[in-house]
């Protein structure tokens, strides 16, 4: 009886530990994210892709469609080559376009995916051609400052 | 004056290479008479029940309050950056990678590590360990072995745990005292922290500690001098030197794991 009672409390400590390793992947890490479903790769081409990551989400209407496969980069054409994988259970048209956006003002980069019209679908190993890169906001600083320039040299002409 | 200098350097070297290889040989030795285990497995559950169970209430409460101290201090830092709703993943990360393995180990030298050299340290000074011996049974698989393969196996469960409480703690204070938004501490930890780079990585991290102070613990045990005197020196030593070993060991971790 005193064995068993013994046997009994082991268990119990090995299995909250379990419980809490379990617990520490699905709720605190990104286990419960971690996709085991079939999914078919789309190929995209961006001239810059900014802080985009391995993993980041691949969002249409806002809802997780997919998640980033790869990132390469193509010396041919001096392009960022970057491999999507969209769950099976979603089509896209082919003339589907992607852009690189951010959530929030300084919060992750993810891909969204805007549909087209087109009739026939995208399959595994397609190529989306419109894309749309990310926004770097030194530049953006900079065309505002250039343009800004710009008007005041207008003005003074005036 | 100059010379006897010089020489006390050379008795301390040479025993401390000494001590290495006789700690050295001990564990390969631990290892050697550890399959034998397999056949009466019962002294490991007993052996996991003293160091695991009796050692959970510290570690739980410990956990708890790390966990309110990160959910505090990591509020008030993160709140004059305006991005509060990074404390999730603060409190999560610093848990996983860092505190719950090396707290866990500390407090585990201390509440357990301590306790299995005094045992050792005793069986040996009323020589009962020589008395097993005489009966042809080893007591490095009798005795010393079991209760290192418990360490080594409590050791990530109980880390598990205080990283779990921990986080728990967090969302306490964080959540339910503070009033981040909930949403927000649950999805950016979730964004931020990686199942194998974070969470596997901390859990190798406290097996190591599990075999560092374990067996720092044992061998302590085994060689200390067989006068109550001994014992107590036995048992600072075990404190001092694991603290000190696993708080390396941690920095030559993160070093090959983080970089």
């Amino acid at each position: 009886m005193q064995r068993k009672s013994l046997d009994l409390w082991v268990g119990m400590f090995v299995l909250l530990g379990a419980a809490s390793l379990f617990f520490l992947a699905m709720k605190a890490g990104n286990m419960s994210s971690l996709s085991f479903g079939a999914t078919y790769p789309v190929i995209t081409k961006f001239d810059n892709i900014g802080g985009l990551k391995q993993r980041a989400p691949v969002k249409s209407a806002g809802v997780v469609v997919g998640r980033v496969g790869g990132i390469s980069f193509d010396d041919k054409t001096f392009q960022a080559v970057v491999t999507l994988n969209l769950d099976s259970g979603y089509k896209f048209p082919k003339d589907t376009s992607a852009k690189i956006l951010t959530s929030g003002l300084l919060g992750e980069q993810y891909i969204g995916l805007e549909p087209g019209g087109d009739t026939n679908n995208l399959v595994a190993g397609d190529r989306i051609k419109m894309t749309q890169s990310a926004v770097v906001l030194e530049n953006l600083i900079s065309q505002f400052l250039y343009s800004k320039a710009a008007e005041g040299k207008d003005g003074d002409k005036q | 004056m100059i010379l006897d200098m010089v020489s006390a350097l050379g008795r301390w070297t040479r025993e401390y290479v000494v001590n290495v290889g006789f700690a050295t040989r001990t564990f390969f030795a631990l290892l050697g008479a550890s399959p034998r285990i397999l056949r009466r497995p019962r002294l490991v559950t007993g052996q996991i029940h003293f160091i695991g169970n009796y050692s959970l209430t510290i570690i739980a409460v410990s956990g708890l309050f790390v966990g309110f101290v990160l959910g505090l201090q990591g509020y008030y830092t993160l709140n004059k950056y305006g991005s509060e709703q990074a404390l999730g993943l603060l409190v999560a990360l610093s848990l996983t990678r860092e505190l719950g393995p090396v707290v866990t180990a500390l407090l585990f030298a201390g509440r357990a590590g301590t306790s299995l050299t005094a045992e050792i340290g005793l069986m040996k000074a009323g020589e009962q360990l020589a008395a097993m011996e005489m009966m042809a049974v080893n007591p490095l698989e009798r005795v010393i072995a079991p209760r290192f393969w418990a360490g080594v196996i409590a050791m990530p469960l109980l880390a598990a745990i205080f990283s779990a409480v921990g986080i728990f703690g967090g969302y306490l204070v964080g959540v339910k005292l503070i009033g981040v938004d909930e949403g927000a501490f649950w999805s950016q930890m979730q964004a931020g922290v990686d199942v194998w780079k974070d969470i596997a990585n901390g859990v190798i991290k406290s097996v190591v500690f599990g075999f560092a102070v374990t067996f720092i613990a044992l061998y302590q045990g085994n060689e200390a001098q067989p006068t109550p005197e001994g014992v107590s020196r036995a048992t600072t030593r075990t404190v001092v030197i694991a603290s000190l070993t696993v708080l390396w060991l941690d920095f030559l971790l993160t070093a090959l794991m983080f970089n």
